[in-house]
């Protein structure tokens, strides 16, 4: 019998009760029937599509992010594997359990199928994107060859102190969802599925999501009081999506075609520091206003910044060294990525501070000429730098979307 | 090293003035048009009140242009460059005193441009001449300045000359010795850019081309690959370098402001390169560098002191009990005539030393307000 999550409670309601229902039902029967008018962030998100979903899909509010290392020698489990996590990502999308039979619906005396933590919760706009890092086409599985050029070995930045714990890694997952119980059930039922064959690298959780993705999002704030990626590409900007953030034919291997690379960061923010400095101060770091988010020179948050402006005695209203306009697509000969970020805390530093920052997730269709060189300009001039240090890094291929029926890397691994 | 540029501030602050906590600029009649065309400048209006000033500048013209509001002597309030033809620009420009002023639109971006007068009414009075005490407070500090960037040519000739003969243990006596004075005004050094990374830049930070050199290079040499053929060039390049500085920061002149963010700013180095051992990562001298920011922190609040006393006695007892603190804590790590290696500190303590170094930031971080109070 399959138990959708969500049909769970639409089963309950109308009294149907199934063997599974039936045992959890009396938790869930209470809220009524009214349970199936579903609010847009409990709703779901289609897994099949030309491109993966978690990319341009309006920015959840939480994130659960996973790297892990392919520890089978064997291409066929792997395979194998790849097959059964599409199977488990497109059903936990869907709002069902990751397995048919689940939580409650199996033999007792089988472990359960699923681990249960996400009954009774809608499908949250969960979304599940995988992406596959440089060390996959080493010797081990006959990828070598298809290695994308795109897909480089990310090169060292000034001010990188990175963790080699919280670096690299043959596969990541991203799971974004509205409720954080979603994300982390999804992740967790997907490293289960994998055991013997991959393992957990490393992982970070996002609380608050710190980009919008698109036009119908407000604009959130880091844990620097500021509003971010105002300026992001957001899905209603096809023709920039085409050219800043799908590979498009010939750019590299053909599996590569539609899809996108993840760059994602670490950001240790040092907030302690910055919650010393002055507001003119802060705001000239940024380039912006804290308030509404305007550039400086300018009234409303989505006015263009003005790079041109001065003040009194000629200088830069938005000055040099400012984070809006190293990072402006106008200082970048006109390159874009789409940014989808997170903040976290996790817990304290020993020394007192809070473990925080904003865990950087970006998308964009050559790394080579989009990351590398924004990162470059950044990493050298930004006066924002002093209140940052970048602790984790990774470096993914995001093949394109699938249909109904094929699975995860399946051009890849034709 | 941080790339930091702590006496930077001063565009900031003047920056504060057209962004601050006031998003929205004062409406006042609302903004005013300006044509601009290859022979003529019209502007909608001539008068408006003090506060924030908007100007919409349209390029009427076929030649880039640029608008300029000018005060007395043809002082820049603020301008807009690089209006391509047919678009319109937005210069928004606080002005906070009544006064004669000057519109100026520049086809082809040269010359004098096609002036028009202008004129502010209402606004604050002219604000008071500067405080005689914090005029004596950037002179105090100009002589800290001095004295220090003296002992730094000098120990940093002692350390070059005993790295250029070779006598290796001599040399890594003098590193952190030379350093002491470095790090006690290093906002000051950070404030002429380029002369910075020279000196100070450590190995994980430098960019993509830029050649390792100055004392973390030496430090290097000195504790891990040993003297190398170039290190006699690295050493004259560096004491060079310090020449270089200390004629530039007899010439700096200071603004109080400055002296209380270059005061915070030694605080933030503390916390974020010394309390960790990234300074000195060959060396592990970092206690020597921690103890110096806290010295230079010190000195630029003791020139403000007075100041500070006048307008907020309580903060002045907290910033001494904080200082006294921070000493407490680092006094017990001495070792020698030095300090102990960062490695040999335990975890407890670099806590103890962390939390000290954060409970000092704080009332630090509020003697620029206090300063910039009228």
């Amino acid at each position: 019998m399959t138990v959708s999550r969500r049909g769970l409670l639409g089963l309950a309601g109308a009294g149907a009760a199934g063997v599974a229902a039936g045992v959890v039902g009396d938790r869930l029967l209470a809220p009524g029937p009214q349970i199936e008018t579903v609010s847009a962030a409990a709703q779901s998100v289609p897994f099949y599509g030309a491109q993966q979903a978690g990319i341009i899909t309006p920015a959840q509010d939480r994130m659960h992010f996973v790297a892990f290392d392919v520890t089978t020698k064997d291409r066929g489990e792997l395979v194998s594997l790849l097959r059964q996590w599409s199977d488990a990502a497109a059903r936990m999308t869907d709002g069902m359990e990751a397995a048919d039979r689940g939580a409650v619906g199996g033999h007792p005396d089988a472990p359960p199928a699923d681990t249960g933590e996400a009954l009774g919760l809608p499908a949250s706009a969960l979304t599940l994107t995988i992406g596959f890092g440089p060390s996959l086409f080493d010797s081990r599985f006959g990828l070598s060859s298809l290695r994308p050029p795109a897909l480089i070995d990310l090169p060292a930045f000034p001010g990188d102190n990175l963790d080699p714990r919280r670096t690299g890694g043959d596969i990541c997952v991203q799971a974004c969802a509205n409720d954080p119980q979603v994300a982390v059930h999804a992740i967790r039922n997907l490293v289960r599925i994998g055991f013997g064959k991959v393992a957990v690298r490393w992982s970070q959780l996002g609380f608050g999501r710190t980009s919008s993705t698109s036009r119908s999002q407000a604009t959130p704030r880091n844990l620097f009081g500021f509003k971010d990626g105002t300026r992001n590409l957001k899905a209603e900007d096809t023709q920039l999506l085409q050219d800043h953030v799908w590979v498009a034919p010939g750019d590299g291997p053909d599996w590569m075609t539609g899809g996108t690379y993840m760059v994602a960061r670490r950001i240790r923010m040092h907030i302690e520091i910055w919650d010393r400095t002055s507001l003119a101060e802060q705001e000239g770091i940024v380039g912006r206003t804290k308030g509404v988010g305007a550039p400086l020179g300018q009234v409303d948050e989505f006015d263009e910044p003005d790079l041109h402006v001065r003040g009194a005695g000629g200088l830069p209203t938005i000055p040099d060294d400012s984070h809006i306009r190293l990072a402006s697509a106008e200082n970048l000969n006109g390159v874009r990525i789409l940014r989808r970020g997170y903040n976290f805390t996790d817990g304290s530093d020993g020394l007192g501070h809070l473990d925080a920052g904003l865990f950087f997730i970006g998308f964009n269709r050559d790394t080579r000429s989009h990351f590398v060189p924004m990162q470059h300009a950044l990493s050298s001039k930004d006066k924002m730098m002093e209140y940052l240090e970048h602790t984790g890094s990774g470096h993914f291929a995001v093949p394109p979307g699938l249909k109904q029926g094929e699975h995860w890397g399946e051009a890849l691994f034709a | 090293m941080k790339v930091r540029a702590a006496l930077y501030v001063a565009p900031l602050v003047l920056l504060a003035a057209c962004s601050g906590s006031k998003d929205t600029p004062a409406a006042a009649g609302g903004p005013i048009t300006v044509e601009a065309s290859d022979d003529a400048c019209k502007v909608a209006r001539n008068t408006a009140d003090a506060g924030n000033i908007t100007f919409e500048v349209s390029n009427k013209g076929s030649k880039v242009t640029e608008f300029y509001l000018y005060g007395e002597g043809d002082r820049i309030m603020g301008e807009v460059e690089n209006i391509g033809p047919g678009l319109t620009r937005r210069l928004i420009v606080e002005v906070a005193e009544a006064g004669k002023f000057q519109t100026a639109c520049k086809p082809g971006m040269k010359g004098d441009g096609i002036r028009g007068d202008f004129t502010v009414a209402g606004g604050a009075a002219k604000a008071a001449d500067a405080n005689a005490q914090l005029g004596e407070a950037t002179k105090s500090y100009q002589r800290y300045v001095n004295s220090q960037v003296d002992s730094l040519e000098t120990k940093t000739t002692e350390f070059v000359n005993a790295v250029k003969a070779g006598k290796v243990d001599e040399a890594k006596a003098l590193y952190p010795v030379a350093r002491i004075y470095w790090e006690r005004i290093e906002p000051v050094a950070e404030s002429f850019g380029d002369i910075d990374p020279k000196i100070d830049s450590r190995e994980p930070d430098l960019e993509p081309g830029q050649q390792f050199t100055g004392f973390h290079r030496l430090e290097k040499d000195l504790w891990v690959s040993g003297l190398q053929a170039d290190s006699p060039q690295i050493a004259d390049q560096l004491l060079a370098d310090v020449k270089d500085l200390v004629g530039k920061a007899k010439a700096v002149e200071l603004t109080p402001v400055q002296l209380a963010n270059g005061a915070k700013e030694l605080l933030d180095e503390v916390a974020t390169g010394k309390i960790t051992g990234e300074e000195d990562q060959y060396s592990h001298t970092d206690l020597y560098d921690f103890r110096s920011n806290v010295d230079g922190s010190q000195a630029a609040v003791a020139a403000l002191r007075p100041v500070i006393d006048g307008k907020d006695k309580a903060l002045g007892t907290t910033l001494d009990q904080k200082f006294a603190a921070v000493d407490a804590l680092l006094e017990k790590q001495r070792k020698g005539d030095g300090f102990k290696a960062y490695t040999e500190l335990t975890q407890d303590e670099i806590k103890e030393l962390a939390a000290a170094v954060d409970a000092l930031g704080e009332p630090v971080s509020k003697v620029a307000e206090v300063v910039s109070a009228k």
